[in-house]
């Protein structure tokens, strides 16, 4: 029996805030966080949904990654688009797909997207804000097809169509344009590449390739890069160095004295299979 | 309560800190390159702030005399009234003086500029290239990313390797190492694409190339 006392808390461990708080004020530098600009949106249309991104990952000024993925596996109905940091992105959506398939082995039904919408803004409420994730949650169930937006604080809605990430603005000017409702899969598909392509092309946190993938109620499929938006550009030149132009600095040499040899014969054994 | 706070004069309140931020970033990359008997100087086309693209074919190499050529990056509202002001006072030498004004002496009046306003200064990095006297190529005050300066240490200046010498800088060797460089930056940096302009200036006179980068 475990005491009261003793019994770990759930969540953020709050108790180390105070001592970072005085390293700062003396000077240290915290450790910052990978934030992304990015351009994600999903749309939904006649026999599912669609759901968009771009691959590009910054540090600041810096593209720190050309190809991300930022189109994150839930369950097999159901995928989710990710923006703002990539730490909390990753782990949240591990984090929610194990969750639901331990409520999928539970239930022994398919998860709901409401399921996991309510699961997600629960979490990221509980953390007031402080999880920077952002995400585009997409997905097929026997209610029909579903696209929620997720915000770091814990609100959502349930719409047809949405955007988020830095680039939202130029991808929603593309679906607020050219949605409408009951599309055809080739004709949705187009319509979130543009977007992201708004996104990638006007804002300078979004970049490279777009991802899309496609849920309908037959399982979804990952489609890596559906699209190279930016071809790289070509060197004219050639970069290679002649032997030895590194230079050596210092050079130290230690003789290894062999004090006595010792061999020890190791037998075949079976593998304990018990 | 509010009202009384209201009603107070002002040198009876506790002194308030004010911020004033009259600077803007809006990026650019320039690199310039100086030859035996030529120069060759080019910008990228892009003009930002923050996220926001404002232009893609913004020019930052600015024609001073017909054998100098100045980039300039950095805040766009001081580019443009520092060159407007250089301008005036190069075209005010010609006309005192009766000739155009030598490279060396637009880079030393450019420093006298800059360091006028020591205590309120133009947030402009320049780089300025031309001719001299003798025709050879003069390359002033730098102003590079992070990315580019120790391409160009390496492959112009030789530096970093043992025994190396650096290699005769020739037109076409310039040309690779600009294009080059500009083609990597926009990999890696987010202000640095759309495209560049190569501007290259001997005695017989000037010639420019337009480059298209990746738009992302």
């Amino acid at each position: 029996m475990v005491e009261e006392n003793e019994r770990p808390q759930a969540g953020f461990q709050f108790s180390n805030f105070g001592r970072n708080e005085a390293l700062v004020a003396r000077g240290f530098q915290m450790p910052k966080c990978r934030k992304t600009g990015t351009t994600i949106a999903g749309i939904v249309f006649k026999d599912g949904v669609v759901l968009g991104a771009d691959t590009r990952a910054t540090e600041g000024d810096i593209v720190a990654d050309k190809n991300c993925c930022k189109i994150h596996y839930l369950q097999p109905n159901m995928y989710c688009c990710g923006a703002g940091t990539a730490a909390d992105l990753e782990m949240t959506t591990q984090m929610m797909a194990s969750q639901l398939e331990l409520h999928r082995l539970n239930t022994g039904r398919q998860v709901p997207v409401i399921a996991a919408n309510t699961m997600l803004k629960q979490m990221l409420f509980r953390y007031q804000g402080y999880v920077g994730a952002a995400l585009v949650l997409g997905g097929v169930d026997k209610y029909g097809s579903h696209i929620y937006s997720i915000h770091p604080h814990g609100s959502t809605d349930r719409l047809p169509y949405t955007t988020m990430g830095s680039g939202s603005l130029a991808a929603m000017s593309v679906f607020e344009a050219r949605w409408k409702p009951n599309m055809e899969l080739d004709e949705a598909k187009q319509l979130v590449r543009d977007a992201i392509a708004g996104g990638v092309f006007n804002d300078l946190g979004s970049g490279s390739n777009i991802d899309l993938c496609v849920i309908t109620k037959d399982g979804a499929t990952m489609t890596r890069p559906y699209d190279v938006a930016n071809v790289k550009g070509q060197r004219v030149g050639k970069y290679e160095y002649k032997r030895g132009v590194t230079e050596v600095l210092n050079t130290v040499v230690r003789p290894i004295e062999i004090v006595s040899e010792t061999v020890k014969v190791v037998s075949e054994e079976d593998m304990d299979t018990a | 309560m509010a009202v009384e706070m209201a009603m107070e004069p002002d040198y009876m309140r506790d002194p308030r800190k004010h911020h004033f931020s009259p600077y803007m970033e809006n990026g650019g990359t320039s690199i310039a390159i100086a030859g035996d008997d030529f120069v060759m100087i080019a910008s990228d086309t892009r003009l930002t702030r923050g996220f926001n693209i404002l232009s893609r074919n913004q020019e930052k190499v600015l024609r001073l005399t017909p054998h100098t050529m100045m980039a300039s990056s950095g805040c766009w509202a001081d580019v443009l009234t520092l060159s407007k002001v250089l301008q005036d006072r190069i075209t005010m030498y010609s006309h005192e003086h009766n000739e155009s004004m030598p490279t060396t002496a637009v880079a030393q009046m450019l420093s006298t500029m800059l360091y006028w306003r020591r205590f309120f200064p133009y947030y402009v990095a320049n780089i300025l290239a031309g001719l001299d006297e003798q025709g050879k190529g003069v390359v002033a005050t730098g102003a590079s990313v992070a990315q580019i300066q120790p391409l160009l240490d390496n492959q112009v200046a030789a530096l970093n390797m043992k025994g190396a010498t650096p290699p005769k800088m020739t037109k076409d060797l310039a040309r690779q190492l600009i294009h080059d460089a500009f083609i990597s930056a926009a990999e890696r940096d987010i202000n640095t694409g759309d495209g560049i302009i190569i501007h290259t200036i001997t005695k017989e006179g000037k010639t420019e190339e337009m480059v298209k980068l990746r738009r992302d």
